[in-house]
């Protein structure tokens, strides 16, 4: 077993206005793995961020970032966190590689050793042609890629991202996540990443935990998700018709079925939610009773349903 | 004696190189005890350097310098035009010609103390209005924030910077104006006028410290510049114009009338001085007459029998500067306060990405 880099205890945040931003969050993040914050904008993860990096004080509960308490001793944290924010913002008046070698100066590297660091990083993340143009004139993406060097220049063992590929194109936004991949594995950097696009989640992600109002809801990899998630036992099938009838016509016609729990007209399609797997009695039922089949499907779980679902409840 | 010289030399070289050996040591001590203070010096010396370049870059700040040089420029114009007239008059003062430079004036052009005193505010203004707001609305302060340097060292390297930057243009302003008086007059200053000189440079920066650290201040208190920018020229158009109005107002009822004994003269004088010395400006303009006429011997009011048997003579720097003590102590109190606002509203903040 890996070793724990975050532990978040018993983490809550209450603002002025009495709302609980974060909810009594308990999460542990292991050495090297890419984790996922996933949630609905406002579903307190910026906040969390915050706290993990002692930009704000939690209200209650601990988080310790290699052992050491965020809250109390922010800055020996922020030697070993790197934090990208979403829509990072670096001096315009500034080139590329003069920001970085402020960073890596205010980390206490020389100034020889910041540029060639500097250097070294704008090749890796694709800017090496930008280095000695303003900031002002970069892109959405190669600010974003900026910040990725930005937070890497420091020799971080954590990476936070928040919201790291929002407004960036989806060509880019690939690279960019290939990219984050790529470091963790080869430089064995703990990355958290924050997002409430699902897709990336999925796409780079070991591990996710859902968030919704400030609670912690579901954690774990796909798989165990979507089984916390079902374990109702529910079966859900879909089809249509050709013929257009309405839903009490198809009850009758499914009557004889057993397990039918709800059925439900969806537009397009009916959607049907059993005790049991009956997708195969319900397309010999139809046929059978004359009507013509034009889709049937029986309904498979990605994270897709299971944000859904999720955020739906909540 | 010719050869015992050299061995004297000697040993005192070889005390000095053993003390030097001893302070180095002690240094390097002191180097591995605060290694960790020393690298977060470092940092506050990296963000200082930066925060200094880009106000040498800014269009404000170039502005403000071609504004003051202008004026100043004006001011020792009149100055020396003037220089002969005010040196003809019997006073205490007339062997100052370089202080005269400084405090003299035909009544079109105000002297270059009362520039000082009119523009300085504005300079600590511009220099800090946007000073943390600004950082925080494009987004930098929370990625600065997230380096491992304490967070008070943000607002510490933001007033070192302005506070330099305001202390180098002020000195060589003076300077130039020596300069100015040298080739005009032909004669060189004395030390006492060349300390007073100092002195008075001194004084501006601490008086443009005040108002540096109250727009950083606001800078941290409001979200947006152009409000906090606002706040700043409310406070100094506040002193500097509402406030005397409101102080007429009040003292006019309570001013003694001419059959009124001496003491209850005093009284009212006290009570003036009081609430006049509440302008900071005030305090500054105070402070920089005494130490610029070296005649002042009080700032408050003297009954007779204390000036009864003095000589109408300058007084030595020494004792200017303790008329003065309590004014320079007044506004570096001031400096102090905001600065311990801005610091109680700075340290506990949830710095937010945008």
């Amino acid at each position: 077993m890996a070793l724990p880099v975050i532990e978040i205890r018993g983490l809550t945040k209450i603002y002025d206005n009495n709302k609980r931003v974060v909810d009594n969050l308990n999460l542990t993040i292991y050495e090297g793995e890419v984790f996922g914050l996933l949630g609905p904008n406002g579903a307190g993860k910026s906040t969390t961020i915050l706290m993990l990096l002692g930009l704000t004080e939690p209200s209650e509960g601990t988080v310790t970032i290699a052992g050491i308490d965020a809250t109390r001793n922010p800055v020996a944290v922020k030697k070993i966190v790197g934090y990208l924010p979403e829509d990072v913002g670096f001096y315009d008046h500034m080139t590329g590689l003069e920001n970085l070698v402020y960073t890596a100066m205010l980390n206490g590297f020389s100034r020889s050793d910041s540029e060639q660091k500097a250097l070294h990083l704008l090749k890796r993340v694709n800017l090496e042609q930008e280095a000695h143009k303003k900031v002002g004139k970069y892109s959405r993406g190669m600010r974003q890629r900026l910040g990725l060097a930005d937070v890497l220049i420091k020799n971080p063992r954590v990476i936070i991202l928040d919201e790291p590929t929002l407004g960036i194109d989806p060509s880019g936004m690939h690279e960019f996540l290939d990219l984050i991949v790529q470091l963790s594995r080869e430089e064995k950097i703990t990355v958290l990443f924050s997002s409430h696009h699902l897709h990336q989640v999925q796409q780079v992600c070991d591990r996710v935990a859902i968030f919704v109002n400030g609670k912690l809801i579901a954690e774990g990899n796909i798989d165990q998700l979507s089984k916390q998630l079902f374990e109702d036992g529910s079966f859900h099938t879909e089809f249509a018709l050709v013929e257009d009838v309405s839903t009490d016509t198809i009850q009758k016609a499914l009557a004889g079925i057993k397990g039918i729990k709800r059925l439900q007209w969806e537009g397009q399609i009916f959607a049907l939610e059993s005790e049991l797997d009956i997708t195969a009695q319900v397309g010999r039922a139809l046929i059978e009773q004359g009507y013509n089949l034009r889709y049937l499907n029986r309904k498979q779980y990605g994270l897709d349903e299971i944000y859904q679902r999720y955020f739906l409840n909540a | 004696m010719l050869k015992r010289k050299p061995m004297f030399v000697k040993s005192i070289s070889d005390r000095l190189t053993l003390t030097w050996q001893q302070i180095k040591n002690r240094l390097s001590n002191l180097r591995v005890v605060q290694s960790r203070e020393a690298t977060f010096l470092v940092a506050l010396g990296v963000m200082v350097r930066k925060e200094v370049a880009d106000y040498l870059r800014s269009w404000r700040f170039l502005i403000l310098v071609a504004l003051i040089v202008l004026t100043c420029i004006g001011s020792v114009y009149t100055a020396i035009t003037n220089m002969a007239k005010a040196l003809e008059k019997s006073n205490p003062d007339q062997i100052f010609f370089y202080l005269k430079l400084f405090t003299v004036s035909d009544g079109t052009m105000p002297s270059f103390i009362v520039f000082v005193g009119f523009l300085g505010p504005l300079l600590g203004l511009m220099l800090g209005f946007d000073a943390i707001n600004h950082e925080q609305n494009r987004g930098t302060l929370s990625r600065i924030l997230s380096q491992p340097i304490p967070r008070d060292y943000v607002l510490n390297a933001k007033f070192l910077a302005a506070y330099l930057v305001v202390s180098v243009l002020l000195l060589v302003l003076s300077l130039f104006v020596m300069g100015v008086g040298m080739i005009v007059l032909g004669v060189p200053p004395t030390a006492e006028e060349f300390l007073r000189i100092l002195f008075f440079v001194v004084l501006s920066t601490i008086y443009v410290a005040v108002w540096i650290n109250l727009s950083i201040f606001f800078s941290v208190r409001f979200r947006q510049p152009a409000t906090s920018a606002l706040a700043g020229i409310a406070v100094w158009l506040f002193f500097t114009v509402f406030y005397p109005l409101l102080l007429s107002f009040i003292l006019k009822p309570m001013e003694p009338s001419e059959m009124a004994s001496a003491v209850e003269i005093l009284k009212y004088e006290k009570i003036r001085l009081l609430l006049v010395q509440l302008m900071p400006n005030e305090l500054f303009s105070q402070a920089t007459t005494t130490i610029l006429t070296p005649s002042i011997r009080s700032i408050g009011p003297l009954t007779i029998q204390q000036i009864y048997g003095s000589i109408p003579a300058p007084l030595p720097l020494s004792q200017s500067l303790l008329i003065v003590l309590p004014q320079v102590i007044g506004l570096i109190a001031l400096s102090l306060i905001c600065f311990i606002l801005s610091y109680i509203s700075f340290m506990r903040k949830e710095i937010r990405s945008r």
